[in-house]
């Protein structure tokens, strides 16, 4: 089977680098799957996780902040933040889910502060997702 | 002659305990000076990475116009200085600080024509003592910081600009040469002008489709992209600093001990003075008997 190069990467590090199958995000206009020699492409990416299958095996990678960049059989990905299943505190996102879900239900706040919750929650629930696929 | 002896034997203790001390510090710099250069190399496939895609959508729609990539007429300028939160690092924030401070003068008649974004506890103090109108500052950075760290004021600075608050952002902060040369650096950040010429001339013509569309993706990467290059400066001068804080100390250290050096001589020539002061009396004291 064919396969293409996935790179993600962060500020900090490169999370991952391996020849994969397939990769499916979920860009600014609604989710878009990825095959090798896909054409030239560049989106935003929303807080979600990607999916990546790579030798017939399916996972998640947590991705926050980025886009997607597709050239010459090239996934790039560049991500404020970007984790492995394994790589994931849970609890830390439980909590994290916690906070953002009580700052949600206080709506006297203004939007701005609404909006930040919102991503938040948004962060913490891809993380328990990517999380507790692993 | 036994309080002198005394006095210089104390010295020579609080040397020795100088000595310990920046001898500790010389070697923790070193330890937290390869960190830093790794974390800074690390950052650098993102820096990269983001510059060739935008470089190639700016090649790619010629037509499409960013406000983060036009020049406007220059009415008030932003500055963003990086410096430590602390000090016995040699000439570092002081350097650093006065290149910021020659510009503004060479640059500006007054306070409203510039403003300034400041990193590091040091040169907020240092800008508040002076006067300088400080709009935004993050001090007590770790010493690896993320970019969650610095995520706000980065966006303010960049968000400033979009917003056309001031016409042009520099980054004034100090260059990793080597780990024994840092060299004071500013550098223009916004508007983004020299993009994508080196790739115009390779056939990097990616013809791209874009989602929402060009404009859109500009318009989200271009601000990430300053922000990037921000926080890889803070990068660079974190190396920086603890490439600083290392030479400083190690001066100190040498100076200690030449320092200790000299005391013991002076302790031996007081030691035998004394000895020989003794024996003088001894033989006086003898001889008077006979």
């Amino acid at each position: 089977m064919s396969t293409m190069q996935l790179d993600i990467v962060t500020p900090e590090r490169k999370v991952y680098s391996e020849q994969v199958e397939m990769v499916i995000a979920r860009a600014e206009e609604g989710d878009i799957g990825i095959l090798p020699n896909h054409a030239p492409y560049v989106s935003p990416l929303k807080v979600t996780a990607v999916k990546v299958k790579k030798d017939g095996d399916e996972f998640f990678i947590a991705v926050s902040g980025g886009f997607i960049e597709v050239r010459e059989n090239t996934v790039t990905i560049l991500a404020e933040t970007a984790e492995m299943p394994g790589e994931i505190d849970i609890e830390r996102a439980e909590s994290a889910k916690r906070r953002a879900e009580e700052r949600l239900a206080d709506r006297k706040r203004d939007d701005i502060d609404f909006k930040r919750a919102e991503i938040a929650l948004q962060k913490a629930l891809t993380r328990l997702r990517v999380g507790k696929s692993g | 002659m036994a309080e002198n002896m005394r006095d210089i034997k104390r010295r020579i203790t609080s040397v020795q305990n100088i000595k310990q001390i920046t001898k500790a510090m010389e070697m923790v710099a070193a330890a937290k000076l390869r960190r830093a250069q790794e974390k800074a190399e690390s950052a650098r496939p993102y820096t990269e990475k983001m510059r060739e895609v935008i470089a190639s959508v700016a090649v790619a729609t010629d037509e499409v116009q960013h406000p983060m990539l036009v020049s406007r007429p220059v009415k008030k300028t932003g500055y963003l200085v990086i410096t430590s939160d602390r000090g016995l690092a040699g000439g570092f924030d002081g350097n650093v600080l006065r290149t910021l401070v020659q510009t503004v003068e060479k640059r500006h008649g007054s306070k409203d024509e510039y403003v300034v974004f400041v990193m590091g506890r040091k040169g907020s103090d240092f800008l508040k003592r002076r006067d300088i109108p400080v709009i935004g500052e993050v001090t007590g950075l770790p010493d690896s910081p993320e970019f969650s760290d610095i995520k706000s004021i980065v966006s303010q600075a960049v968000g400033m600009f979009a917003e056309e608050e001031y016409d042009e952002l520099f980054l004034v902060y100090n260059e990793f040469i080597n780990p024994v040369t840092q060299r004071p650096v500013e550098k223009r950040l916004l508007p983004l002008a020299d993009l994508g010429e080196e790739e115009s001339k390779s056939d990097l013509k990616a013809l791209y489709e874009y989602e929402p569309s060009a404009e859109e993706v500009l318009s989200v990467l271009l601000p990430r992209y300053a922000e990037t290059l921000i926080y890889s400066a803070l990068l660079e001068s974190k190396a920086s600093e603890f490439g600083a804080r290392m030479a400083a100390m190690g001066n100190a250290t040498d100076n200690a001990s030449e320092m200790i050096g000299a005391y013991t001589l002076q302790y031996n020539r007081a030691r035998q003075a004394a000895i020989t002061q003794e024996l003088a009396e001894i033989v006086g004291g003898a001889s008077a008997l006979e």
